[in-house]
């Protein structure tokens, strides 16, 4: 039973890239809230996710998910110096734009849009992805993003020149790498367990 | 090789010493240095490996790092897969398959076709849709065959990930459980490879800054 795959075959899936809110259902079984055990609550890190069909699945590897879950608290919301909170959901929509996660892209189009006010800018970039034009700053953080992106990697010294440049000190720039890597691990994951779904008020 | 000091796997793979550029960097995130490591240790250092084997981690470890380029990552994988079996000779025979199969998957990514009709269709990109060749995918079997297939299509056209391709690991006998530890093992790799490439150039740069900055005070006396 365990072993089952999920579809959703009467939904309406997004066909562009978006800033709308969007919903996302896994290909296999997440645990229940009930079910969850003492250690995957643990997993979890905050009480809330336990709501969220994609956090318990992912609980179904308690160890990896908590260790996740505080890299990524850490690389986008420690920001009391290095890259301003805009610029690395930036660096995070740009990379799931280029990875081709709709989902991931969605939720941190909105963040960057939250903390930017750019929203036109942001609606652009979902547009165009690596190609669009945001200013010298946004490109090139969306430039080494686009590098980071590509396996192997792209990221050279011209991209940290082009970043210096642009007036990123030796943190923001390392904010910049890490903020898209982790979306190379993000988006892996919601591409590949679940599928997202436009909601039907949308 | 064995020090007092604990490395983490980013600082071996990159030779970062205690005080050196990269370690003050990486320093001035200490929650991510240290969740960074932590998610190491939990994916190949694991509590329970009942699921999947310490042998298939380290093996689809060293598959990925190689894909990505990065030879000291794989190294260690392959020391960590060398170390994980039971028979130094079986192996050995398995991590030279690995890299085998690594060969023959090189290639360059992201590309692959959208699953959304529409649009998107049109920035499909053409690329190679691994498969383990034949001679290969007898040693390593149909289970970790199958993993490296999943691998190779997470890394490269993650757009084309699928629920027929999580059935096609659950007929490969891999659990739902052992599905999202595969899941999360390639995925935090493709974190934790681009981290190691970032700070490479980061390293390379400013190697570069500081042998000017020498350069031009060659006159002045040592400081310290």
């Amino acid at each position: 039973m365990s072993e089952t795959i999920l579809t959703y075959p009467g939904h309406d899936h997004p066909a562009v890239f978006t800033q709308a809110e969007l919903d996302w259902h896994p290909w296999l079984a997440p645990p229940t809230e009930e079910d969850l055990t003492e250690r995957q609550h643990a997993g979890l890190v905050d009480k809330g996710r336990a709501k969220s069909p994609y956090f318990r699945l992912l609980a179904r590897d308690p160890d990896i998910l908590a260790a996740r879950t505080r890299t990524d608290k850490d690389i986008f919301y420690n920001a009391k110096d290095g890259l301003p909170r805009a610029e690395r959901e930036l660096a995070a929509a740009a990379t799931s734009r280029i990875n081709g996660c709709i989902f991931c892209a969605s939720v941190h189009a909105r963040f960057a849009t939250h903390y930017s006010g750019r929203g036109e800018d942001i609606d652009t970039l979902l547009a165009k992805g690596a190609q669009a034009d945001l200013g010298g700053r946004w490109n090139a953080i969306v430039d080494a993003s686009a590098a980071l992106a590509a396996t192997p990697s792209q990221f050279s010294a011209a991209h940290v020149g082009a970043l210096r440049a642009e007036g990123l000190d030796d943190d923001a720039v390392s904010d910049v790498i890490h903020g898209a890597a982790f979306f190379n691990w993000a988006n892996r994951l919601m591409l590949s367990l679940g599928e997202p779904e436009l909601p039907s008020a949308a | 090789m064995t020090t007092t000091i604990v490395h983490d796997a980013v600082d071996t793979a990159l030779g970062i010493e205690p005080g050196s550029y990269l370690d003050k960097l990486r320093n001035r995130r200490p929650t991510t240095r240290e969740n960074a490591q932590a998610s190491h240790e939990a994916l190949f250092n694991p509590e329970d490996d009942s699921e999947v084997t310490r042998t298939e981690r380290h093996a689809l470890a060293a598959f990925i790092a190689r894909l990505h380029g990065d030879t000291a990552l794989a190294s260690l994988h392959r020391e960590g897969l060398l170390a994980s079996d039971s028979g130094p000779a079986t192996g050995t025979a398995l991590a030279d398959a690995i890299d085998q199969a690594a060969t023959a998957g090189a290639t360059s990514g992201p590309y692959g076709h959208y699953r959304e009709e529409g649009p998107l269709q049109g920035e499909n990109t053409p690329g190679l849709r691994y498969v383990v060749p034949t001679p290969l995918a007898a040693e390593l079997g149909p289970r970790l065959t199958a993993a490296l297939e999943h691998a190779h299509l997470l890394v490269f056209r993650p757009r084309e990930a699928s629920p027929e391709a999580l059935a096609t690991l659950h007929r490969a006998g891999w659990s739902t459980d052992a599905i999202v530890t595969l899941s999360q093992l390639v995925a935090f790799l493709a974190f934790q490879l681009r981290v190691a490439a970032g700070l490479r150039v980061l390293s390379d740069v400013q190697g570069q800054t500081s042998t000017h900055d020498k350069a031009t005070t060659t006159t002045g006396e040592n400081h310290s």
